[in-house]
């Protein structure tokens, strides 16, 4: 072992009390950082978790229609005030080649097509406005894990099928196996339909009036969604809303979630497309996590100061304690430089034991509250996040502090005169 | 009583094993204190000195020069042929870890070790790990000094006879030419004073190591080679007592 932490280790011991009592305010210190870290991060996580869990964190649509101006054959502005167009389901154009360009972006995870619109679900004299979602379902699930929402039935969208949220299940008195038909708005198919295509109209406006078969039921745990979200195969819903061939909108899931909105600009410029993260959708969210991050912070903070002062405070009185013991191993020949390492020493010892110690009250203090409060269903009401990385920063967090704050009593120890601490024997 | 000639001769040739010239040191700001007053001194190695004085006479200001705890305002000191006086901070431990031993009235161990562990302290502050011949050789200076049994007791819970006797091995280790005791047996018995004194006299003479030990005690002064008076913060006179 060598000298100085060999030195270090027994003064520490021989006094105990001393060394106990600052160990256990570095304990209560780091248990706090600890306990308070992992449960903000446990909320945050969780908030975020419940708001992606059901929603892709980058939507890529077409840019909105702008009405155009009217030009005389000389580019003299006619009319210049144009009533501004109803925005309309589109398709992305070559969205394929979009959807490529997407995913050789770094950092993209996954990506999938949707045709995404509004509709009404009618099933006898009850009538719900739905938005109908077209998806496919093996990239979609890379992204939203609906097969784990589901409480009834399965995810089937083969053919004409459907899966309906637990409210709407409700509100229109349905169960799997029955049916239910979509219809877009109340006066027919509100989709373009283009000129001279009558066969294809035709076509398409019997598929917007159709009968599906409720395949699954899910909740998602939002009331709102459950009673508004209905899922077909994308292919029924470009048939719906006459997209065939085509999608409204890709989703896309990001490696780094807090990455979304740089990733959505970056997508947006290479793509000419509109990418919009769920951060600038969720932006109170967001500012409701950063304020809760920085009050966190703050408390930290103040935390790591009060156990940096202890340290400091009790190296600086065994500084005194010990002036003639310093002044004897300088004189047997222990240099300035190893009389502040041992101080040194000290306060890293402190920081690292008393880590130790504040990362079990923390792991006990987080496992007690989640055990404590739960919901109904036996999920934590508060989550709790504890993890490797949070202990290893907390840790070093304290021996950092420790070696700071023995700093002061360190430098006074080695600069003591050993003639001055021999008078003084 | 005999005064010591300057000529007197040397073990180690014509080269003094500590060589003070007109070493003055004056403390203080506005109010000056002459502690030692332009102190020439010669030591030869293995010699085995007194040095005594009145209370504030200056003997244990002289005592940290020559142990290099502290440093001259004005003078030349040497120690085994090199200029100390001005050496940097790094030099100077250097120097006073393998040169100098000391023994303090009060014998200061380190409380928190063990007598084997005190003994070998300034070798593992040179060395900056323990090893088996560092382990070695403080043993063998306990057992030396007849403490072999006491080797793993903690430093207080020896006698004070006891624990001045770690405190002359620790002195010892380093094999240092140079021993300075300051009232190495102020603190004892008579018994225990006696046992002490001794012990520093055999070392001196089978291992011709040299000391210098500071006393108030004439009787003891009178043991020694030569007897160095110092007052004022003069070497008031240098002397060889009657055998």
């Amino acid at each position: 072992m060598p000298f100085e932490l060999f030195v270090a280790l027994r003064y520490l011991r021989e006094g105990r009390t001393q060394t106990l009592l600052i160990l256990a305010g570095i304990g209560v210190g780091v248990g706090v950082i600890v306990f308070l870290s992992a449960l903000i991060g446990g909320l945050q996580q969780s908030l975020v978790t419940r708001t992606l869990g059901t929603q892709a964190q980058i939507v890529v649509q077409p840019r909105e229609e702008v009405p155009r101006m009217l030009h005389e054959d000389d580019g003299v502005i006619r009319e210049a005030r144009v009533e501004r167009p109803a925005q309309r389901v589109r398709s992305i154009t070559q969205w394929q080649r979009a959807r490529a360009e997407i995913d050789r972006q770094p950092g993209v995870v996954a990506t999938s097509p949707m045709v995404s619109g509004a509709a009404i679900a009618v099933r006898g004299g009850g009538a719900n406005a739905v938005v109908v979602q077209g998806i496919e379902p093996e990239s979609y699930l890379r992204i939203v894990p609906l097969d784990s929402f589901i409480v009834d039935g399965g995810l089937e969208l083969d053919g004409r099928k459907a899966i309906i949220g637990v409210g709407l299940a409700h509100d229109l008195g349905l169960s799997v196996g029955d049916r239910v038909r979509l219809r877009l708005g109340t006066s027919g198919d509100t989709r373009s339909v283009r000129a001279g295509e009558p066969a294809r109209e035709r076509a398409s406006t019997e598929a917007t009036s159709a009968a599906y078969t409720v395949s699954g039921i899910f909740d998602v745990g939002n009331a709102d969604l459950n009673e508004r979200w209905v899922f077909t195969s994308l292919r029924v819903a470009q048939a719906l809303f006459g997209l065939e061939g085509g999608a409204s909108t890709i989703e896309v899931k990001v490696a780094e979630i807090y990455e979304a909105e740089t990733m959505a600009r970056e997508i947006g410029a290479r793509t000419g497309l509109v990418a919009e993260s769920w951060m600038a959708t969720n932006e109170q969210l967001l500012t409701g996590l950063r304020s809760q991050s920085a009050s966190s912070v703050m408390i930290q903070v103040f935390v790591i100061l009060a156990v940096a002062l202890g340290i400091s405070s009790v190296l600086a009185v065994s500084v005194v304690q010990k002036s003639r013991e310093i002044g004897i191993l300088r004189a047997t020949g222990t240099s300035t430089r190893q009389v502040l390492r041992i101080f040194l020493a000290q306060g890293a010892i402190l920081g690292l034991i008393g880590s130790a110690v504040g990362i079990g009250l923390g792991i006990a203090l987080g496992l007690g509250f989640q055990g404590v409060a739960t919901n109904p269903d036996g999920s934590p009401s508060f989550p709790v996040t504890l993890d490797s990385a949070l202990y290893l920063r907390s840790a070093a967090i304290a021996v950092g502090v420790g070696i700071a704050a023995a700093l002061i009593p360190a430098r006074r120890a080695a600069r003591m005169d050993p003639a001055d601490a021999m008078r003084s024997i | 009583m005999t005064a010591r000639s300057d000529a007197a001769p040397s073990t180690n040739g014509d080269q003094p094993l500590l060589l003070l010239e007109g070493v003055t040191k004056v403390y203080g700001g506005r109010v000056k204190t002459h502690a030692l007053r332009g102190i020439d001194l010669r030591l030869d190695a293995g010699e085995f000195i007194a040095l005594t004085g009145p209370s504030g006479s200056g003997k244990s200001t002289l005592l940290n020069m020559i142990g290099l705890l502290d440093r001259p305002t004005a003078g030349r000191m040497r120690f085994q042929g090199r200029d100390v006086a001005e050496l940097d901070e790094a030099s100077t431990t250097a120097t006073r870890a393998r040169g100098i031993g000391f023994v303090f009235q009060f014998h200061h161990l380190l409380p928190a070790f063990t007598a084997l562990e005190n003994v070998m302290m300034p070798l593992l502050a040179e060395r900056g790990r323990a090893d088996d011949e560092m382990r070695q050789r403080a043993s063998n200076l306990l057992e030396e000094v007849g403490l072999a049994d006491r080797a793993t007791y903690p430093a207080t819970d020896l006698s004070g006879g006891q624990q001045q006797r770690v405190a002359v091995a620790r002195a010892l280790v380093m094999h240092p030419p140079l021993v300075l005791a300051d009232e190495p047996t102020g603190n004892l018995d008579s018994e225990s004073g006696n046992q002490v004194f001794r012990l520093l006299r055999s070392i001196n003479e089978r291992h011709g190591t040299a000391f210098v030990i500071v006393t108030h005690d004439e009787r003891l002064a009178m043991r020694c080679d030569r007897v160095v008076h110092v007052v004022d913060g003069r070497v008031d006179s240098d002397t060889i007592p009657p055998a």
